[in-house]
């Protein structure tokens, strides 16, 4: 069995992201003859010789042509002991926006650091959006050791830094690492530079860290996507479609389906021709329920004894994404879950300090990259957890429905 | 289906579970969000791994979407008679959209000579299909693993009018949160399989039991080598004079057009030698087998933008 381990990277160019990144791909050996020749051939065109592991992530031809990153890349690796999905966030060009979309799935974030500059404020920000976003392991690889002789007192400074942040804002166990991906000293493999360091190299640690991304132990909740019926029979039948977003469901599980609030019991969990004895977050299955009752798209399947009321308003952290900033009395979309309904955005809101996560006043409204607090007013009833209790049913979107575009991305702080 | 299976143990699911969820997840929303998603199946392992995740999703039902396949009149035979079968099988429908009816209609021109290939010709012919049968969105089985520029593209990846795709202009993909809408014109690429690699879609073939065409396994071949590259010897496929073909055990890792799809030596007959072989090879899949992508350093960035798969 291998399981599977959702990662994120953050930091710029100028800590060696891109080379750390290159050389986790290279190290554990995912890099194919013909990348690497590609490799090879673009760093002797330009003129520098050494293998530019950096060159392994650039993926659109604007960023080879500028030397910059765009956008998240996702990549895969594979080591003995784990399958990764890496979700590469550039530290610059709209860093606020990538590092939400990357952490948002995440089930751990390595923060990046130059030793030589020790903790930035873009790396006070980093941790504050893990904390946001509620990633479960924040790891932070201190890089570029070799450029301060790996110096074990550096080292142990800004380990002890990243700690007093990591208190401030209420972040549990940040691990730090001391690497040198340049020349690959302790990436994957242990290097002899580091002996003064106790616990594994990066990869190991990686290997190692606890996977507790899903909650299978909270209260069934399951947002139905669609309603599904064998072809031909008349009537009954229905299964109702959706992924477990919370908790675990098993036949005879008295459940209460959300709005409507109709209680039924769960007659059986099934995927393609089976019936399963149990199923818990995230998978995705199909419920057959004892009782026909009233159930469609956007409705959610809950626990009968730990069931939210249905929210008209939402109080909520949201990372704005668009460049037409939010006002006050802005009419969006809120897709939560399965089900997308209209809302107004009724207070001004407050913008979060993007170091200390405390609230400041907001009065010309949130821009790209801003972190704020918004309150919600909906048309319809959503049935959410506040995202401190779960992520998959605390989480939103905001939408646009004049463009389409996706405006925000969102956390509910309460719902009422 | 009265005896109950023991699911696997809750915290204890391995990285083809995740992925399958994750996938199934997709295929639902996009059929419940959108009026009339196609699924593309070329009959490739990847496409073939979509219709079972598309049983998955949708069985005891039929599938909300038709299967389409974009033909260029140039493809394995054993892929077509695959497609048929499979199918069939399943009771879905299919579409086939020809790139000879195309060329017929002159919508495009035919190319000829050595070195040719139909694949580009496949994006008028795919994008016409779109506008006539008014798809709103087409699932394909595209992988972030495949190649540079779709390690940046989204799940559910917006086209404009012309089919185009804008990297710099992508909405934001949070969470499972995917947004489907799009306006009159535009239509979406849905790709539920982004995140598994070469090796997970093996591995799943062999979990799932499921049949490839035998193409992709170890059978002796008449061949001719060009560029580095295996070539299968067909009317299809122009040779030089210098090119002479021969006969030896290949098998395939891609299947597209007969074309711009190279064969590798390989003597593994089942999926367990196949696995081996990929497990310990050390090219990538379409720059060993894929005539298309070498063309420049951006070459499936360009055709992408041009609205290919």
């Amino acid at each position: 069995m291998t399981a599977l381990l959702r990662l994120a990277t953050c930091g710029s160019v100028d800590d060696g992201k891109s080379t750390l990144i290159g050389r986790l791909l290279h190290d554990t050996r995912q890099i194919a003859d013909d990348q690497l020749e590609h490799v090879r051939d673009v760093s002797e065109r330009r003129g520098g010789g050494a293998l530019d592991l950096a060159l392994l992530t650039d993926g659109l031809r604007a960023e080879r042509e500028q030397g910059i990153t765009i956008d998240v890349a996702y990549r895969s690796f594979i080591t003995e002991r784990r399958r990764f999905i890496l979700a590469d966030c550039p530290g610059h060009e709209q860093y606020t926006r990538n590092m939400v979309t990357g952490a948002s799935t995440a089930d751990a974030t390595v923060v990046l650091i130059d030793a030589r500059h020790g903790v930035q404020a873009q790396t006070r920000r980093h941790m504050a959006i893990a904390e946001l976003l509620r990633v479960p392991h924040v790891l932070v690889a201190v890089n570029k050791m070799d450029a301060v002789g790996w110096s074990r007192e550096r080292f142990e400074e800004i380990e002890a830094e990243v700690g007093r942040v990591a208190a401030a804002l209420g972040l549990p166990d940040v691990v730090c690492v001391p690497v040198s991906a340049l020349h690959g000293d302790n990436v994957v493999e242990p290097s002899a530079h580091a002996a003064w360091h106790e616990g594994p190299p990066l990869v190991t640690r990686l290997e190692e860290l606890p996977i507790d991304g899903a909650d299978t132990a909270g209260p069934l909740r399951l947002p139905v996507q669609l309603v599904t019926r064998p072809e031909g029979e008349a009537g009954g039948g229905r299964r109702y479609a959706g992924r477990i977003a919370r908790g675990t469901v098993r036949p005879g599980d008295a459940v209460v389906v959300l709005p409507s609030g109709r209680e039924a019991v769960v007659e059986a969990v099934e995927t393609l021709d089976r019936e399963l004895e149990a199923a818990g977050a995230p998978l995705s299955v199909a419920l057959r329920l004892d009782r026909e009752v009233d159930v469609a798209r956007g409705d959610v399947i809950c626990a009968a004894a730990d069931a939210p009321a249905p929210a008209r308003e939402l109080q909520a952290t949201v990372c704005w994404m668009h460049e037409r900033p939010l006002h006050p009395g802005a009419r969006l979309l809120v897709k939560h879950g399965t089900r997308t309904v209209r809302a107004i955005a009724d207070a001004v809101p407050e913008r979060l300090d993007l170091e200390t996560l405390g609230p400041v006043p907001a009065p010309d409204g949130l821009h790209l990259n801003d972190l704020g607090h918004v309150h919600l007013r909906l048309a319809e009833p959503v049935i959410a957890d506040p995202y401190a209790e779960c992520r998959a049913t605390g989480a939103f979107v905001l939408i646009d429905d004049q463009s389409n575009a996706t405006l925000a991305a969102g956390m509910v702080l309460s719902a009422g | 289906m009265t005896d109950l299976v023991a699911a696997p143990p809750l915290a204890g699911l391995d990285a083809l579970d995740l992925l399958e969820a994750e996938a199934i997840h997709i295929l639902r929303e996009i059929a419940a969000e959108r009026e009339r998603p196609v699924l593309l199946f070329s009959g490739g392992k990847d496409s073939i791994v979509l219709l079972r995740l598309a049983e998955k999703a949708f069985r005891p039902g039929r599938f909300p979407f038709p299967v389409m396949h974009v033909d260029t009149g140039h493809n394995f035979p054993e892929v077509t008679a695959y497609r048929d079968r499979r199918v069939a099988e399943l009771g879905e429908k299919l579409v086939v959209a020809s790139v000879q009816d195309s060329i017929d209609a002159g919508r495009v021109q035919d190319v000829a000579g050595p070195g040719s290939s139909r694949n580009r010709l496949q994006t008028v012919t795919l994008l016409d299909a779109i506008a006539e049968h008014r798809f709103d969105a087409c699932i394909g089985g595209a992988r972030r693993d495949e190649e540079r520029s779709r390690a940046k593209e989204r799940v559910f990846s917006l086209r404009d009018d012309f089919g185009g795709w804008d990297p710099r202009a992508q909405r934001p993909e949070v969470w499972d949160l995917y947004n489907a809408r799009v306006r009159p014109g535009e239509h979406l690429r849905v790709f539920p399989i982004s995140n598994w690699t070469e090796l997970d879609v093996w591995q799943y073939v062999e979990r799932e039991g499921l049949e490839l065409p035998s193409i992709y396994f170890a059978h002796e071949r008449s061949v001719f080598e060009r560029d580095g590259m295996l070539y299968a010897d067909d009317p299809f496929v122009e040779r030089h004079p210098e090119e002479q073909p021969f006969t030896t055990s290949v098998r395939y890792r891609t299947v597209g057009d007969m074309t711009c799809t190279g064969a590798v030596r390989s003597t593994a007959t089942t999926i367990d030698e196949v696995v081996a072989e990929i497990a310990g090879t050390t090219v990538t899949e379409r720059g060993e087998t894929r005539a298309d992508d070498r063309a420049t350093e951006a070459a499936m960035e360009d055709r992408k933008r041009e609205g290919y798969f």
